[in-house]
């Protein structure tokens, strides 16, 4: 076991990938000669060379649709958009075909291809460089999307992903990427798309998120368990295909349930997350769902009093908390 | 010195010409009955070649169909034709048959793909698959394959933002592609001068560092010519090419178009005198390697393909509904 810092095991697992597969291959802004803006591919230009590490033009719409056509002939691109915000010129590629591309062929094409995209507030990033758009993406079936919330999953999910014969989408939380430390296996396992994860074990009210929201209820949770509330924290790390099972299991264990996360409510992945649940467990909840998201407003500001106003916090999950096990 | 023939001049054989010629005629007899059964009310959606057929064959023989990969649009069924695709194929996707191997009756005819044969699947977003192109030109180069990657699309086509995005990134990495524009003078109903502030799509080449052609799309021989000038160069390791074929839609836009509303007669008439087919007829006779008995040898041969395709396709089994959830994602199996 090693002790990494989110983004560190992120670079490390991308440089396992490419040692362990000659297909696999990154291209995007940045990413060669600068390491990438965040200097998540740091050093891989030199190591694998500029024919493996593509620094592109600016431009995304090509950086996927190449990325496409790389993976029909044979290659594993790891594709980097600099900021999720600035995925939505790609997004015609990304949903018209890397999508649709095995289910139009009549399996006679795939695309085994990752995006990564990081995502995510809390950075002085103000309204374009904070956004999380991961339910434009969780809502098109043909794509997989993870947000790895800790360093293992991030190691892991990353690997999946580059394993995957279908286009996974890996965001990463900007805010994460130096702010959590987490031991990763020295292994090369991947961690399965698909599958949630229990981050604590509780048994008075069950929290469902992902992404720093992970952090924030686990927080929280050390919180509550001083005034004697039991959280349960479940991490989802894949928010398609969602893990049904594990959702429903954890909404079952308390019967309360509270769903966090950064990306506001509206059509967010905790309206899907709360339908699974009262399609399938009604009967055994003791409280109506909850759920605290972003606000209803295009995107963060960048005074600070504004994004603070927009991000959550610890105490406001907490409260959220604490108010459920009240109920 | 008795002249020397085009087409030898140019390094095709007799048997490779009149190949080509049977192609053009194939794809356009292929057209005219999807056109012939969309009317009949038993296909529900035509998208038409008829006029560009030249511009394809010229393209498709300059190509290597051994090793060169397509990512082809709607209208380039000649093209899939001397690529592999057959009658029959191509029937089965008009009547959506289970055994199209396009897309097994998934998509709409037209929307062409068959890894087999190195043509990479479509879709209806025009434009989006000049980018593709251009990542498979990048595997290729990644990997010291010699092989092309062609692509094709129309003049609106080549207004959207992908087209330029695409052409940028070939020329940026100088990679193996060559961009086809089949300029048939419309899209829909929009005429060229609506389309484009330049002169013609050629030019756009300049601003991404490599040469635009103008070809004659009504010439299939002159179109093999300068398509196997650009894929010399981009087997050398000399990058892209745009070339623009000048051609002209016979057709309307679809079946679902009617194109009298913004175009006259005659000036379809006067396109069709100078259909690339009948150009290619007139030379195959003039070099002595067609007459009328051996054109019609090639026509009845052709419509006995067409009407054993038609019978075979319209009685083939679609796909069972219970396919509709497989492959959205692999298999797990
Ligand atoms: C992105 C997108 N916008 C609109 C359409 C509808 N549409 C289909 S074909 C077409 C015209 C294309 O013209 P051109 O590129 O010149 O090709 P042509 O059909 O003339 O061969 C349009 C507008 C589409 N398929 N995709
Ligand atoms: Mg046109």
């Amino acid at each position: 076991m090693a002790v990494k810092l989110y983004i560190e095991a992120i670079h490390d697992a991308l440089a396992e990938e490419m040692a362990r597969d000659a297909r696999v291959f990154v291209l995007g802004e940045d990413v060669g000669v600068r390491g990438g803006v965040f200097r998540v591919t740091q050093g891989l230009l030199e190591r694998f060379g500029e024919a493996r590490v593509i620094d592109t033009p600016l431009t995304e719409s090509a950086i996927v649709g190449v990325a496409i056509g790389a993976s029909a002939a044979g290659l594993i691109p790891v594709a980097e958009i600099q900021f999720a915000d600035f995925i939505l010129p790609a997004v015609n590629q990304i949903i018209s075909e890397a999508a649709k591309m095995r289910y139009r062929s009549n399996n006679d094409w795939n695309c085994p291809m990752v995006i990564r995209a990081p995502y995510g507030g809390g950075v002085h990033g103000a309204l374009y460089h904070s956004q999380s758009v991961e339910a434009l993406f969780t809502h098109v079936p043909g794509l997989k999307v993870v947000t790895p919330a800790t360093p293992a999953d991030a190691a892991g999910l990353l690997r999946a992903a580059i394993r995957d014969p279908d286009p996974v989408l890996y965001f990463e939380h900007k805010k994460l990427y130096r702010s959590v430390r987490g031991e990763v296996a020295e292994s090369d396992d991947p961690v399965p798309i698909g599958r949630a994860k229990v981050q604590r074990e509780g048994d008075d009210i069950t929290v469902i998120t992902y992404g720093l929201g992970v952090h924030l209820a686990l927080e929280a949770a050390g919180r509550l368990a001083d005034d004697g509330i039991s959280a349960h924290v479940l991490d989802l790390r894949t928010l398609r295909p969602l893990d049904e099972e594990a959702i429903l299991e954890a909404a079952r264990r308390t019967g309360k349930v509270l769903i966090v996360h950064e990306d506001n409510k509206v059509c967010g992945v905790g309206a899907e997350v709360s339908a699974m649940i009262a399609e399938h467990a009604l009967f055994d909840l003791d409280a109506p769902i909850r759920r605290l998201a972003g606000p209803e407003v295009p995107a963060m500001g960048f005074a600070p009093t504004l994004e603070k106003a927009y991000m959550l916090s610890v105490d406001g999950v907490a409260e959220a908390m604490r108010a459920l096990a009240r109920f | 010195m008795a002249d020397v023939p085009r087409h030898r001049a140019l390094g095709l054989t007799d048997a490779q010409v009149l190949e080509m010629y049977r192609y053009m005629a194939l794809a356009r007899a292929v057209d005219e009955r999807m056109w012939l059964l969309n009317r009949a009310g038993k296909v529900p959606f035509v998208i038409s070649c008829q006029g560009q057929e030249a511009a394809q064959a010229g393209a498709g023989f300059a190509l290597d169909r051994g090793r060169d990969w397509l990512c082809p649009y709607y209208r380039d069924l000649c093209l899939v034709l001397i690529w592999g695709h057959t009658a029959r194929t191509e029937l089965l996707a008009a009547f959506a048959k289970a055994e199209d191997p396009n897309s097994g009756g998934r998509q709409m005819p037209g929307h062409y793909g068959d890894r087999r044969l190195r043509i990479l699947s479509g879709s209806s977003p025009v434009g989006t698959q000049i980018p593709h192109a251009v990542g498979i030109a990048l595997a290729m180069k990644m990997r010291g394959e010699d092989a092309v990657c062609y692509v094709s699309f129309g003049e609106g086509t080549s207004n959207q933002g992908d087209f330029h995005e695409a052409l940028n990134f070939a020329g940026v990495h100088k990679l193996p592609v060559i961009f086809f524009c089949e300029n048939n003078k419309y899209a829909i109903s929009v005429p060229e001068r609506r389309q484009l502030a330049c002169a013609n799509v050629a030019d756009r080449a300049q601003g991404y560092g490599f040469e635009g052609v103008i070809v004659d799309g009504m010439d299939a021989l002159e179109v093999y010519r300068v398509v196997r000038e650009a894929v010399d160069k981009a087997r050398r390791g000399g990058g892209p090419t745009l070339i623009e074929a000048k051609t002209y839609r016979l057709s309307p836009h679809s079946s679902d178009d009617d194109d009298r509303s913004y175009r006259s007669r005659e000036e379809v008439e006067e396109a069709r005198r100078g259909d690339g087919i009948e150009r290619m007829r007139q030379y195959l006779v003039s070099v002595g390697l067609l007459d009328e008995e051996a054109e019609e040898r090639m026509r009845q041969t052709i419509r006995a393909e067409v009407d054993e395709a038609t019978e075979y396709a319209e009685r083939a089994p679609y796909a069972a509904p219970e396919t509709l959830m497989h492959h959205v994602y692999a298999e797990e199996v």
